[in-house]
């Protein structure tokens, strides 16, 4: 993982969490705003699955299991897509709030990523 | 399933996706260091999935199957986090339900409480909805 850029990824599901729980608490039903905030959390984090197969390649390998680190991944990529598909399904101010709750999952899931790839645990 | 009851179910979702990959990752690559431990974590990793399959069917069979997973659930993080902290030895490692799932933000010791809360409040009548 490259750090500003897994920073940048934090900061981006973060602020589209809170985004969408906000808007949703004020009864807005899923926007272009509220559903491409989260289409920005999945393309980073597409972008990310191509740093950590590039990023071992250059001498940037991680220091924990790969196995945790990539079903991590893959559990984050489902979350945006399944919320979203939920959210057009039925448009609704929970539905917002829903897009909330899966970024901000995204968010703890990839700063999970960051402590596999970066601290070794004992 | 309407109204605020999407988003319990939206997090009974995320726990189960959780439990799942991390009871995957435990018995793919260290099942022998703690087999307890670890099917303790498949077992409630099971229970979440049905919770949330039960949480979205409509009908008083599903509504049934919801209480008892979420009874279940929650005896589990009681027991369980009360052993993980007076048994230490008996847990050396995690479950979703050690320390009272203290390691998932307490969501799996508040998640069956307000399920509980919302099956309680949303029995379903005649129109065998259970919204």
């Amino acid at each position: 993982m490259i750090e500003w850029f897994t920073w940048v990824q934090l900061i981006v599901a973060v602020a589209a969490g809170l985004l969408c729980i906000g808007m949703g608490l004020a009864g807005r039903v899923p926007s272009d705003l509220t559903i491409g905030a989260l289409a920005l959390v999945e393309v980073l984090l597409i972008v990310q699955v191509v740093v950590a197969f590039v990023a071992p390649a250059l001498g940037n390998e991680p220091t924990g299991s790969v196995l945790e680190f990539g079903t991590y991944l893959v559990g984050a990529l489902i979350l945006p897509p399944a919320a979203a598909f939920w959210a057009l399904l039925e448009r609704n101010r929970w539905s917002t709030v829903i897009l909330g709750v899966a970024a901000l999952s995204v968010g703890v899931m990839v700063f999970r990523m960051f402590q596999i790839w970066t601290v070794q645990q004992a | 399933m309407s109204g605020i009851g999407r988003v319990l179910i939206a997090v009974y979702g995320v726990l189960a996706l959780a439990a799942t990959g991390r009871s995957f990752v435990q018995i793919a690559s260290k099942f022998d260091e703690a087999p307890l431990a670890y099917t303790l974590s498949a077992l409630a990793a099971v229970v979440y999935i049905v919770a949330t399959i039960a949480l979205v069917r409509p009908g008083l069979a599903w509504y049934r199957v919801a209480w008892a997973t979420i009874v279940f659930e929650f005896t589990g993080v009681i027991v369980i986090g009360t052993l993980s902290i007076v048994f230490p030895e008996l847990f050396p490692h995690d479950t979703v339900w050690s320390r009272f799932g203290a390691g998932y933000l307490f969501i799996p010791l508040v998640l069956p409480v307000l399920g509980m809360w919302w099956l309680a409040r949303h029995r379903p009548t005649s129109r065998a909805d259970a919204s």
